[in-house]
Parts: structure tokens; C-alpha cells; sequence
């Protein structure tokens, strides 16, 4: 690898992918030893950071805003409660039907939601999350409407593993999906196309003037992140044996660029961080105050945005270079 | 000859103002075609017209005989007419090399794959690399380009124009906002650029102007008021009553 990634932060430097990244994958599969009692709790932690993740690829590294986001997550994790449902109920085939599902929603919207500027593709991204919420409220036959969709059995995992009660089985499963998406991920950024990804959100004017197909590059980075949203999405209708209307609700999509911003835009490992932190925060503040944890939840986010301009990652970097100097 | 780079009755009009208007211009294979006029001649209006990033209001423009009027500014840089901009226009975030290695994977369509290193494409970096040095930022290479002095910032504009293998280059005031010591440094890099290559370019100062360009085009209010040699460009009466004589009174 050349030292032309250098200056992208420091973080794609083959030092710093590695280090850092190893130290997040360690701690993540260390959590499952030091919190034995609160599996469940790390699996959902472990798909807030892969939803996250999907949508840094857009905000973070094509520096495109969507309000959400939160529908092809919530896609997703229809798509394999309906498959399971039918009898299909392999976790591994629910999960890539959940991908293409999302994917290709995504890829069909990409017409609409690449016109315009950051502003209307706000209204835009919230607009059809909208009607993809009203939709599935109304569709009760194959969503249940507001019931959600109970009542579906997760085939052992690879027909070995048994999904268990103490969530052993959902931590390790949703540990490894988290570990490969994360790498499919980094390839992606660190590819030619997540160049040119970069290079729309650096300048999105220069990029036709260097002969760059925009849109197609929009359409293939919405494409991918959608996929991957609906795999998280997925892993946790899976795993929580349940999928409703709250994952596709404007809630998660707003959260979850609450979440890329804290984490970091454009840092893969401060936006995992990030969202573990966040999910984490969530769970400590409502069980300490089930009445008042959103407003602990706002105070710390501010309090982010003082102590950790940049996010997490950003912070992240500072300690390692402090480090090395 | 066919040539480079010709617009027929060229016009751009917003609402009733005609910032161009009929402009026949004709810029010959390896030519030195300087664009000079007042501010508010509409040079800047005729460039982007010329790169697609306007659509012009009437009259066609044509690359080597090939009518490109219809064509989107993406699909003319592939068809090899690029620019540079008078502001710049580059990606700031990113180190001074991948400005220059993105143009070069963005002109062999290699951007679209997302499975692939970009860091271990070996050719595109020694390319990316060749192309700083022939503008002397070869030491700047793995600096973020908002890093980057202002003067050295205008050469990696250059840069990555060059890096999609143009045919026509078309400069908006390449020395635009560099004191005159630098700007005559960023004009030694012009004339060194290979003699097919085909140059339409923008430039205030006089001096420049005729030292480095073979044909001139005046253009004021938006028409092309006289054209020719350098030499019969700073002899002729209206040129130097339009445009030379109002020196005092420009903003430059």
C-alpha cells in the first residue's frame, strides 16, 4: 500500500487500519466474556454499529445526508421475518434475501433521491421513508401492521448452532456479520469507487469536470449501503424473533446519523464505537430512568459536540498520534 | 483543417441579457488560443458553455468536426476536452496525489469498482505521479490539499485537467489570484505542454497574453470583436481603445 492514503485522517494508513481496528474487534469479542449476563445487549449493539456503518458509507464518505434510513433497515428485517415465516428459516438465507431485498429498494429510489442538494434529498430520503412506514402499517396481511410480525422460528445457525436462550449463539452470529461487513465495508471505501466517493463529497463540481459518472456513483453507493442496512436489520429481526414498524420509523433514521456524527463521519472504527457507545448509553440511562433517559441521552450528545468535535474518531486519532510522536 | 474546437452562433442568454451572443469561434489543432475581454465580456459564460457545464440558449459546438452540444460535461471531458477553473475547484480533504490518481481512475473507468484496492493500482500512482512532476509537486504529494500554498494549489488544477488526457484544454485564468513573480512560473508550465495538445485560455494580463498564445479572440459584450496574431491584436485601434486603454480602470 502507498503513503497516498496518508492524509485521509491517518486512519487508512496499514498501520492504523490495523491497529485500531484490531483493538475494536478484540474488545468486541472480549465483551462477550467480561458481560456474560447482557448478550442480548451486545447483539443489539453489534447491529447498531453495522447499521451505522451502512450509513457512513453515504454521509460519511459521499457526504450525503438521508433522513432514512431507517427503511431499508426496517426492510431488512421484514424481509427475513417474512421469509423465516414461509419456512425458509435459515439465517443465512434470510440474511442475503434481506440484502437484496434492501439493495434493490435502494437502487430503485437512487432516481429520486440523487437529484437536488443536501436539502431536498432531506425531504426526499424522509418523505419516501414515510411512505415505506405507511406502507407497511397498512400491508397487515404481510407486515401485521402495527402488531408487527411475532410468532417466526431462526433455523440453527449453519443447521449446527442452536439460537439459545442466554444469546450465545445471536452474540457470536451477530459478532461475525458486524466483523465481515466491516471488512466488505473497508474494501469499499479503500477501493477506486470510494476514491471517487470521497471525491463527491470533496467536490461534487469538480467530479463531472474530470469525466465522473455522479449519479451512477450515487446509485452504486446507495445501493451498497441499503444492502447492508438490511442485513443489520435482519440480524436483529432474527435475533429478537420480531420485526415492527419501530425499525423503520423516522426514530432510528434520525438516531443513527446522530450516531455516524458522534462516531465520527468517515471513520470506520470511531462510527463502530460510536454506536456501540450510543446503544450502550440508551440501554444505562433507561434502566436508571425510564422516564427521563432521552433527556440524559440530549445532555451527553451535547456535551459531544464540545468535547469531541469530530466525534469519536477524531479523538481516536489524536491518542494514537500522541502515541506515536 | 478541421478544427479543434469551433462553436457556431453561439449563444447564452439569461432572460433577456446575452452573455454570449453568436459566437463563432474557431481554435485550430495545437493552437495557443487566447480568450481576452473586458470583465463581462461573458469569457467565463463561453467556457462553460464549451464544457457542458451550461447549456447554451442557440448554436453548436463541435470538438474535431464531432457536434457536442448535446453532450453532458462528463461525456465531453471522455471525449477529451477538459478545463480548469478560475476558482479552484479541487478535493481539499484529500492528499495532493489522489487529486491527481482519482482524475486518472475516473478516465480509465475504474472507479466503478468497489471490490478492488485503489492503493495497490501501481500504474495510476506512477501516472498520478508523473503528472505532479511535470508541475513541481512532486514534494507535495502526500500533503492534504487544503495544506497546499495557493500558487501550488492553481498548478494541481492543471494537474488533474492533464490527468484525463485531454485533447483541448481549455484554461479559466490559470494565473488567477497568484502574484505575477508565481504566475509567470505557472505560465512556463503551460507552454511546456506537449504542442498537439490543443490550448483555449483565459488571461488578464496583457504581457502574458502575448507572449504565450498564437491567435487572440477579443470578445466583448458577449461577441467576438476581432481576432487574430498577437500582433495584429496589439495593433489594432478598437482593441486598444476597448480593452487596453481601460487598463487603469480594471479591478486587476
Amino acid at each position: 500500500m502507498s503513503t497516498s492514503s496518508a492524509t485521509q485522517g491517518g486512519f487508512y494508513s496499514r498501520i492504523g487500519i490495523q491497529g485500531v481496528t484490531l483493538v475494536l474487534f478484540a474488545g468486541s469479542i472480549a465483551s462477550y466474556f467480561l458481560f456474560p449476563e447482557h448478550l442480548a445487549l451486545l447483539t443489539q449493539l453489534f447491529v447498531l454499529m453495522v447499521f451505522a456503518l451502512s450509513y457512513d458509507l453515504l454521509q460519511g464518505h459521499g457526504g450525503i445526508v438521508s433522513l432514512g434510513h431507517a427503511a431499508f433497515f426496517g426492510l431488512g428485517a421484514y424481509a427475513a421475518a417474512i421469509l423465516a415465516r414461509t419456512g425458509y428459516n435459515d439465517p443465512l438465507l434470510g440474511l442475503v434475501f434481506a440484502a437484496i431485498v434492501s439493495a434493490l429498494v435502494a437502487l430503485v429510489l437512487t432516481p429520486i433521491i440523487v437529484r437536488g442538494n443536501d436539502f431536498t434529498r432531506l425531504l426526499v430520503t424522509l418523505g419516501v421513508a414515510s411512505l415505506v412506514y405507511e406502507a407497511a402499517n397498512r400491508m397487515r396481511w404481510l407486515t401485521g401492521g402495527a402488531d408487527g410480525l411475532p410468532d417466526f422460528e431462526i433455523a440453527p445457525l449453519l443447521g449446527l448452532y442452536r439460537f439459545d436462550f442466554e444469546g450465545r449463539t445471536a452474540f457470536i452470529y451477530s459478532f461475525a456479520v458486524f466483523a465481515l461487513t466491516y471488512m466488505f465495508l473497508w474494501r469499499v471505501v479503500t477501493s477506486p469507487f470510494g476514491l471517487a466517493l470521497r471525491g463527491i463529497r470533496e467536490n461534487a463540481r469538480r467530479m463531472p469536470a474530470i469525466g465522473s459518472p455522479v449519479r451512477r456513483h450515487l446509485a452504486v453507493a446507495y445501493t451498497l449501503s441499503g444492502g447492508v442496512a438490511g442485513i443489520a436489520g435482519a440480524v436483529l429481526a432474527q435475533t429478537s424473533r420480531f420485526a415492527s414498524l419501530d425499525m423503520l420509523g423516522f426514530d432510528r433514521s434520525a438516531e443513527i446519523m446522530m450516531v455516524a456524527t458522534l462516531g465520527g463521519s468517515g471513520h470506520m472504527v470511531g462510527v463502530s464505537v460510536g454506536a456501540a457507545a450510543f446503544g450502550w448509553l440508551k440501554d444505562v440511562l433507561s434502566t436508571v430512568s425510564p422516564k427521563y433517559w432521552q433527556l440524559g441521552l440530549g445532555i451527553v450528545l451535547m456535551l459531544s459536540v464540545f468535547v469531541a468535535r469530530g466525534g469519536i474518531g477524531s479523538l481516536l486519532d489524536r491518542l494514537r498520534f500522541r502515541r506515536s510522536a | 483543417m478541421t478544427a479543434a474546437l469551433s462553436t457556431k452562433d453561439l449563444s447564452v442568454r439569461f432572460g433577456a441579457f446575452r452573455a454570449v451572443d453568436g459566437v463563432n469561434l474557431n481554435v485550430r489543432p495545437g493552437a495557443r488560443h487566447a480568450l481576452i475581454g473586458p470583465n463581462g465580456a461573458g469569457k467565463t459564460t463561453l467556457v462553460h458553455a464549451l464544457t457542458g457545464s451550461l447549456s447554451p440558449t442557440e448554436g453548436s459546438i463541435a470538438i474535431f468536426g464531432e457536434d457536442i452540444t448535446r453532450l453532458s460535461e462528463k461525456d465531453r471531458v471522455r471525449r477529451g476536452l477538459a478545463r480548469t477553473f478560475q476558482i479552484n475547484q479541487l478535493f481539499r480533504g484529500l492528499s495532493v496525489l489522489d487529486n491527481v490518481v482519482l482524475a486518472i481512475m475516473e478516465r480509465d473507468r475504474k472507479t466503478l469498482a468497489f471490490w478492488r484496492s485503489a492503493a495497490a493500482d501501481k500504474r495510476a500512482h506512477d501516472e498520478a505521479r508523473e503528472h505532479l512532476a511535470f508541475v513541481n509537486l512532486t514534494p507535495h504529494a502526500d500533503r492534504a490539499v487544503r495544506d497546499l500554498p495557493y500558487g501550488s494549489q492553481r498548478l494541481l488544477e492543471i494537474a488533474i485537467a492533464l490527468a484525463t488526457k485531454p485533447r483541448i484544454l481549455i484554461l479559466d485564468e490559470p494565473a488567477a489570484g497568484v502574484p505575477s513573480s508565481e504566475s509567470q512560473a505557472i505560465f512556463e508550465r503551460i507552454h511546456a505542454l506537449p504542442q498537439d495538445l490543443t490550448l483555449l485560455f483565459i488571461e488578464h494580463d496583457m504581457s502574458l497574453v502575448f507572449r504565450f498564445s498564437d491567435r487572440i479572440s477579443v470578445l466583448v459584450a458577449g461577441q467576438v470583436m476581432v481576432e487574430g496574431t498577437p500582433a495584429e491584436i496589439s495593433s489594432d485601434d478598437r482593441v486598444k481603445e476597448i480593452y487596453l486603454g481601460r487598463r487603469t480602470g480594471h479591478a486587476a
